[in-house]
């Protein structure tokens, strides 16, 4: 090989790599003081309120909450409700459970998005923003809890998901969801404080609760915090989860791509250097021709 | 003449030449044109339907299963199938082994076509398609996404093989001058190809790392980039062997004397590869059940069965039948050991893009005949564009 074609391949490899090289790690600990809602399972009675609440804010369908008899069957958040309220049948009586974005400390979501479509904005709500979305729903396939939902039967399909009224937070509001709840059940604060919060009442009434707070660990801590009287299996969480941030799950490999991304030219071009054996060739008949002049 | 009017004049000359060349040859009425004339017609309505009413129209995606046919089949395993060439160009260009020049430009067209053909399928899938250039032009890039790293290494690949695939272009548009020039890339893209390729293929896997409570976890490890690194090389491999058997029948006429005598010996030496690698593929998939104790624990009804008959049934069992036929120059068995390693990657990616994921899911996911159809469109017009630089370009024989 010549100086000009290594020059050229050099300068073609390295431009190639530049714009992957940049790869942010996330701090696993929680700096930042993020807000999020304590759901206190014992004390929701299944008004639905907050699902009307929810979808009258947001321009989502309103269901008719005194009529439509929804919690007979289970239901899971959709493209049409960015929270629903399921009922099960426990040891402990029946428990109204509300579901939505949990807001994770390090949300798969975010990490997974190639747009940065999806955020964690500085005060904890993940939101989605439409004008930097390609509706590739890789979201919706990272989301542990199953939370982003596709508008298929749309042109201009959006990603649909709870965003904790991030608009009403910035006015000073708390969310319209606990703005309703006739309850208490529901209660908006920075986590440190719902945590708090949450261990008082499991610590003075130990027979009423589940000595267990989730969201505290799950997937590396989640904005909205639960209370049970029954293990949250029973209330259709899933317990299976872990308490490492899903991001975590593709961080190594995301590391290692600038690592391949120089090792690996290098190698091969030494590769295809040690295998040239045109200069060999040529010094071998170089050697014959004078041999045979000395015959 | 000054040199602007000399390009102006190469350039009228290759105009006239290129609508020349898009006129067909021989006859076009033969069952395959039939058949997929109307297949592709077929599509271009579902796809019509598709951009007027929204995704949900044509296919049977669900909040569940947001990733169906079109991603699982056509780019996951579309992609894999392609490994061919950056594999065939590590051996040629790098590696500098003469034996496999012959098959070098075809292997880098199918390469070339299928990054263009299946990760183009990518944008029928995509919601909101008009914000394709959002990762690319650099209004926002999420450097933490594997699918940021995918998408990019898709558009610089497909860009890599075009450059490689470059020179027989020019040969037959008979810009001599600019064939030195794009030849003299080649060492450069394929380095940069074979790297990137390496990344994106692992890639695909990686995607799927933060699906960890969704897939079944037989097919879920943390090793899923390097068990879909390893398989496209065989992959690719077998691919080439399926599609040079079809293309020896077809194009019989458009190869020389002297590349179908060696080409036994390239199958062979294909096929050795393949037989090594799937070798190395299932020593990995033994170590990942036999390392985790647990594991084993899953080896029993539905799932267990289903994963063995994947890794035994279409790993296993081609390996031995590719190093079989290599050691008794069986090129039949080859053949069928070729076509059963074709299946079982279809069969791996579908497994963790849509049959082990979201296992539990008491409403499975289906491929619409919508789906189905849209993907025999876009193989075919591949097939299409793929026969038309053949029969004109020098891409089996060099001129």
């Amino acid at each position: 090989m010549d100086r000009r074609q290594f020059l050229r391949t050099s300068i073609t490899l390295g431009a190639a790599g530049m714009p992957l090289n940049d790869v942010g790690a996330a701090s696993p600990k929680e700096s930042k003081e993020f807000v999020g809602v304590l759901v206190d399972t014992t004390r929701c009675i299944g008004c639905r309120s907050c699902e009307a609440a929810c979808s009258v804010t947001h321009d989502n369908f309103v269901p008719d909450i005194k009529n439509d008899n929804a919690l007979a069957k289970r239901r899971d958040t959709s493209d049409k409700q960015w929270t629903v309220v399921n009922q099960f049948s426990t040891s402990k009586g029946e428990i109204f459970v509300k579901r939505q974005c949990m807001h994770c400390w390090q949300p798969a979501c975010v990490a997974a998005c190639l747009v940065n479509a999806m955020s964690k904005t500085r005060e904890g709500p993940v939101t989605w923003d439409g004008d930097k979305c390609m509706g590739c729903r890789y979201c919706m396939v990272s989301c542990p809890f199953d939370i982003p939902k596709a508008e298929y039967h749309s042109t201009n399909p959006r990603i649909m998901k709870c965003s904790m009224c991030y608009e009403r937070l910035q006015d000073g509001k708390k969310p319209a969801c606990v703005e309703s709840c006739p309850t208490d059940a529901l209660m908006f604060g920075q986590k440190r404080e719902l945590m708090e919060v949450a261990r008082h009442r499991v610590y003075s009434h130990p027979d009423k609760y589940v000595h267990s707070i989730y969201g505290e660990n799950e997937v590396g801590g989640t904005g909205w915090l639960y209370l049970s009287a029954v293990p949250f299996d029973q209330i259709g969480f899933r317990t299976d989860l872990g308490t490492t941030p899903y991001p975590e799950y593709t961080r190594e490999f995301l590391i290692s791509v600038p690592l391949i991304e120089f090792g690996v030219p290098a190698f091969l071009l030494a590769l295809n250097m040690m295998t040239d054996r045109r200069k060999e060739v040529s010094e071998d008949l170089e050697l014959n021709r004078s041999g045979d002049d000395n015959e | 003449m000054n040199n602007t009017a000399v390009a102006k004049n190469e350039f009228g000359r290759f105009i006239d030449f290129f609508i020349q060349e898009l006129k067909p040859r021989g006859k076009w009425l033969t069952p395959f044109n039939v058949i997929s004339i109307l297949t592709i017609l077929a599509g271009l309505i579902i796809l019509y339907v598709r951009f007027t009413q929204g995704l949900g129209s044509v296919t049977n995606l669900s909040q569940q299963f947001p990733w169906g046919f079109w991603i699982g089949f056509d780019v996951i395993t579309g992609v894999a199938l392609a490994g061919g060439a950056y594999v065939i160009c590590f051996v040629v260009v790098i590696m500098r082994l003469e034996k496999y020049h012959s098959i070098l430009r075809v292997t880098v067209l199918n390469g070339f076509l299928a990054y263009v053909f299946y990760s183009g399928a990518l944008l029928l899938d995509l919601g909101r398609p008009w914000h394709i250039m959002n990762p690319l032009i650099g209004n926002s890039f999420g450097y933490n996404s594997v699918m940021f790293l995918v998408a990019w290494h898709f558009f610089v690949y497909t860009c890599a093989l075009f450059v490689e695939f470059s020179p027989a272009i020019a040969e037959w548009a008979k810009f001599e001058k600019l064939r030195k020039f794009l030849s003299g890339l080649t060492l450069a893209t394929v380095i940069l190809g074979f790297t990137i390729s390496m990344l994106h293929q692992s890639g695909l896997g990686a995607l799927f790392l933060m699906a960890k409570p969704k897939i079944h976890p037989l097919w879920y490890s943390e090793y899923l980039p390097l068990l879909f690194f390893v398989s496209s090389i065989y992959a690719g491999l077998s691919m080439i062997i399926f599609e040079g058997t079809i293309s020896h029948k077809i194009f019989n006429n458009l190869i020389g004397e002297k590349t179908h005598h060696s080409h036994d010996e390239i199958v062979l030496g294909l096929a050795k590869g393949a037989a090594v690698t799937m070798f190395v593929y299932y020593f990995f998939q033994a170590f990942i059940l036999l390392h985790d104790g647990e594991r084993w624990k899953l080896i029993n009804g539905f799932w267990g069965f289903w994963y063995l008959l994947e890794i035994v049934g279409f790993v296993l069992i081609p390996c031995f039948l590719y190093a079989y036929g290599v050691r008794n120059r069986k090129f039949a068995v080859i053949k069928v050991a070729a076509i059963l390693t074709v299946l079982g990657i279809i069969l791996n990616r579908l497994n963790v893009t849509l049959i082990a994921f979201n296992w539990y899911a008491v409403d499975r996911y289906y491929p619409s005949w919508q789906e189905i159809v849209v993907t025999l469109m876009v193989v075919f017009i591949e097939i299409w564009v793929f026969r038309w630089f053949v029969t004109r370009m020098p891409v089996f024989s060099r001129n």
